[in-house]
């Protein structure tokens, strides 16, 4: 991009001399280093309930949010006017953070080079609502097929076209056109005057092609699976077990256990449980952990992050050994290393923080079948509703929604609802064993922080947890 | 004030300029200012100013919903005639449609005290100087690794316009202070401790210094904590967590989940769901409440709304949609201020007739199942020894079924936390099943 030119934000009056101004009035008392972060995002849900796509939601997002960073120390404000006046008193209001001489600010901006990891044939905005609707009449018909027990079905279906624009003090700008989809089927049963419900879903950076006929019938079936299971699923026992965590959104465990307590903002403070291990073992050899943004297509996955950094595939545990955190410009400036393509937001009206994007563990030197046949009374833990951890103390929770109770290395009846809790670093030694069956979970999670929702990706192969406190019924 | 409500009333006609004939348009404007220290220096200083415009249409029962933040003239009629266009190729369904406007009758005739007279006036200082003091007095103590105070000051305008007759708006102001503190326990752990507090007015802040040390003592107590051994035994919720407990009653009982056969309260109305020790109440008119209004987000005139009274299930949760699908009346489809009525002894008490329990002072994770009412959760806390406040416990579940733990609630504190939009005590419930060792 050349200083005249205000790229895809060209059509709302942005070019290269206004971004000049406005980074120039945001270091006009001082800070190390400024950014603007442009996004115009329009997102669009459509649901069927009853059998009929009768309802839809729509939203439009456009603004700026100005940073000026001094040190550990931010001044945030945002503006979703693009005209100059307004985006000038936001630069102002970020500034407020400073207190000295002015900072140099940039003159000309070059283009930072991104990967396209997730091309779609058509853009969001150029799919129709009669194009969008057979999908979700499809999916309510196939999930009444496949079980006479089903009694309702919802199904909610989501799209985004995000497109953003990071400008920077350093001179960068960079941008992307960020792609996201979801579809949500929910599924309540009857059996015997008794009744249960729950759901599937899938989620990618993709276009409607993602929705072919395989991947409709396999959430169908999915959701149902799921749902009439629950008539025969028992409460697991309570108190510490052996718990095998499926290949796929079991990834949850590394999300919560040790994810979190690797963002660097918490370690730079040091809040975090990890604070003080990098370079220890802190896992069995065949354990290493990864954080990716480069998937092509995958929920988590970034070209670019938002505080315009190259995005990587992050190393966390290598070979047992705690390796690294993830960081945004402010961390990586105060521990003097690489960025990592980690700051995110959930849009410009937030400042960026160290995030996670596709966290999971590379393939183990187990089988799926050892592992099982290796546990005389455990559970097996196989689909998951959310989790949550607590940075400083370590302890983390997630939720089984299905999952099987083992007993003498065999999967003997279907549980269900049981919250699991342990301690990060305790649990990273207690994994045991990691078969060679990685899988990426094809679901849309989002992680929380400080407020702020971003979508991430999880992955796991089969694991074995020796041993964690189950959430289950005595008696 | 007066502005947006003239800005929804020109939108209204816009929209009616372009054949949109039932429609209703909402109107919000926030200011946000936030303020927090961490380790004795300023770390974050962060100001919003955010309005949107939410059209609502219901065009022959078709039904959308969709907002934006880009007001510009053009953008706005590009917008609505998008949003019209989109909703044309839903299917109809005859029970959409605005709310009847008999329902918009009666807006209680109180003033709510949404707004701190004093808002416009504040010390732009005041704010610096509270997140700094809520920083040092969370600070002040051993073992501390870090502690952060934070301030934030809210605005709130909404405006809400129907094409049935509706218009009406509100303004509020929030003040919210915390303070968190990190804290090593002489080995590897660093147990965090958090409190806080949010009023309507300023002035009617607990002490900042007080709020930090609070931070402070919580983290300190958790200090050297673990699970204790499986056991069922009593449950003591303290007062500000109590709310997680509650707030799986919210889902059951809304009309989507009725009607969708997804609630365990399902042909529950006028029969017991809890012990006759809960009166649960979605109280909107409370003076400086933080969740106040005089009409809800479909405009119908708020009111207080008994939910559950002495253990009976008397209300449901029903916008106009859900109630028109189930054959029945709305009441409001979103909660307010939720208030269960207190009883007559403090956390002391409740702590005595609870020996060799646990009080639970923080949950984590966990869900519960609204068609079924299976729950687990993750809590932490202490045991209870002597009938008094005894060693620190983490890392366990409590898991069971929320009627018959409702049925097993005991006993209702005196003490809601007033600083809140859910007033709820301290809660009491016998023979809960604790997962740990």
């Amino acid at each position: 991009m050349t200083s005249n030119d205000g790229g895809y934000f060209g059509q709302f009056g942005v070019d290269g001399a206004l971004l000049e101004r406005v980074l120039g009035r945001a270091l006009s008392r001082g800070g190390d280093l400024a950014d603007l972060f442009f996004q115009h995002e329009t997102s669009t849900a459509i649901g069927l309930e009853d059998g009929e796509v009768n309802r839809a939601f729509g939203r439009v997002e456009l603004g700026c949010g100005i940073r000026v960073v001094v040190g550990d120390q931010t001044g945030y404000a945002f503006s979703e006017d693009l005209a100059a006046d307004a985006l000038l008193r936001a630069a102002d209001t970020a500034a407020a953070i400073a207190d000295s001489g002015a900072a140099v600010a940039p003159r000309g901006f070059r283009a930072l080079e991104t990967p396209d990891l997730y091309p779609v044939a058509r853009e969001w905005s150029q799919v129709g609502a009669d194009e969008r609707i057979p999908l979700l009449t499809k999916i309510d018909e196939r999930c009444r097929a496949l079980d006479p027990r089903v009694r309702k079905v919802t199904v909610s279906f989501a799209d985004a076209e995000r497109h953003v624009m990071v400008v920077t003090s350093g001179g960068v700008v960079a941008e992307d056109s960020q792609p996201m989809t979801r579809m949500v089927v929910g599924v309540t049963a009857e059996q015997d005057g008794l009744r249960q419900s729950n759901s599937a879903n899938v989620a990618a950076r993709e276009g409607i092609g993602f929705y072919d006929g395989e991947r409709l019938e396999a959430l169908a079936r999915k959701a149902v699976d799921r749902t009439v299971i629950l008539f025969e699923a028992v409460r697991p026992p309570a108190g510490e077990l052996p718990v095998v965590l499926a290949a796929g959104s079991s990834g949850i465990l590394l999300h919560e256990a040790i994810g979190h307590g690797l963002e660097a903002d918490h370690n730079r403070k040091r809040i975090s449980i990890f604070a003080d291990m990098i370079g220890q073992k802190v896992a069995e050899p065949f354990v290493s952990i990864v954080d990716d943004g480069t998937h092509p297509h995958m929920r988590g996955s970034i070209n670019v992050d938002d505080e315009g950094n190259a995005v990587e595939q992050t190393v966390l545990v290598d070979g047992g050994v705690l390796r690294g955190y993830l960081h945004d410009r402010i961390s990586a400036d105060h521990y003097g290393v690489p960025v990592t393509g980690s700051g995110r937001r959930q849009s410009f009206r937030y400042p960026p923080l160290p995030r996670m994007r596709n966290t999971y563990m590379l393939p183990g030197p187990h089988t799926r079948d050892e592992i099982i046949a290796s546990v005389d009374r455990g559970i097996l833990a196989e689909s998951f509703t959310n989790g949550q951890v607590q940075i400083g103390a370590g302890d983390f929770t997630f939720y089984i929604k299905n999952g099987w109770l083992i007993e003498g290395g065999k999967l003997v009846r279907p549980i269900k609802d049981a919250n699991i809790i342990g301690n990060g670093p305790d649990v990273l030694r207690k994994v045991t064993m990691v078969a060679d069956d990685l899988e990426l979970d094809d679901s849309g999670w989002t992680c929380g922080k400080d407020g702020q929702m971003v979508p991430v990706g999880l992955g796991l192969p089969t694991t074995l947890v020796s041993s964690i406190t189950v959430g289950g019924v005595n008696g | 004030m007066g502005d947006l409500l003239d800005r929804a009333t020109s939108a209204l006609a816009l929209a009616r300029e372009l054949g949109i004939d039932d429609v209703a348009l909402s109107l919000e404007r926030d200011r946000t200012v936030e303020v927090s220290f961490r380790d004795g220096s300023l770390e974050n200083l962060r100001e919003s100013t955010s309005m949107g415009l939410t059209a609502t249409l219901f065009q022959d029962g078709r039904y959308s919903s969709s907002s934006t933040c880009d007001l510009r003239p053009d953008a706005l009629r590009a917008f609505l005639g998008r949003a019209a266009e989109f909703t044309a190729l839903l299917a109809p369904d005859p029970h959409r449609g605005l709310a009847e406007p008999s329902l918009y009758e009666g807006q209680a005739e109180v003033d709510l005290r949404q707004v701190d007279p004093g808002y416009a006036s504040l010390d732009p200082g005041r704010q610096l100087a509270l997140a700094g003091a809520l920083q040092g007095s969370a600070a002040d103590g051993e073992h501390v690794i870090s502690a952060t105070g934070t301030a934030v000051d809210a605005h709130g305008e909404r405006a809400l316009v129907t094409s049935n007759g509706f218009a009406g708006e509100e303004e509020g102001t929030a003040f919210w202070i915390g303070a968190q503190v990190t804290v090593g326990d002489g080995v590897d752990r660093r147990p965090a401790g958090s409190w806080w507090a949010a009023t309507a007015h300023h002035g009617e802040l607990p002490p900042a210094t007080e709020v930090g040390q609070e931070a402070l003592e919580r983290a300190l107590r958790q200090r050297g904590s673990g699970p204790a051994g499986t056991l069922r035994c009593p449950m003591v919720v303290e007062n500000v967590v109590a709310r997680r407990l509650l707030a799986t009653l919210l889902g059951p009982l809304s009309g989507q989940a009725l009607q969708q056969h997804r609630s365990f309260l399902e042909g529950k109305q006028g029969q017991p769901v809890a012990s006759p020790a809960l009166t649960l109440v979605d109280d909107p008119l409370i003076p400086a409440g933080l969740a106040s209004r005089l009409f809800d987000s479909e405009g119908i005139a708020a009111r207080a709304l008994p939910l559950i009274e002495a253990g009976i299930l008397r209300n449901y949760l029903l916008d106009t949609y859900y109630a028109r699908k189930l054959g029945r009346k709305p009441t409001t489809g979103g909660p307010s201020n939720l208030v269960v009525t207190p009883g007559d002894r403090g956390l002391d008490g409740l702590l005595a007739d609870a020996d060799g329990g646990m009080l639970v002072t923080s949950f984590l994770g966990g869900n519960s199942d609204p068609t079924t009412g299976d729950y687990s959760f993750g809590v932490r806390g202490h045991r209870i020894e002597g009938g008094a406040l005894g060693a620190p416990f983490s890392e366990m579940n409590i898991t069971g079924s929320l009627p018959r733990l409702m049925e097993r609630l005991a006993a209702v504190g005196d003490d809601p936390y007033p600083y809140a939009s859910q007033l709820v005590p301290s809660l009491l419930f016998e023979d809960v099943q604790f997962s740990g060792l």
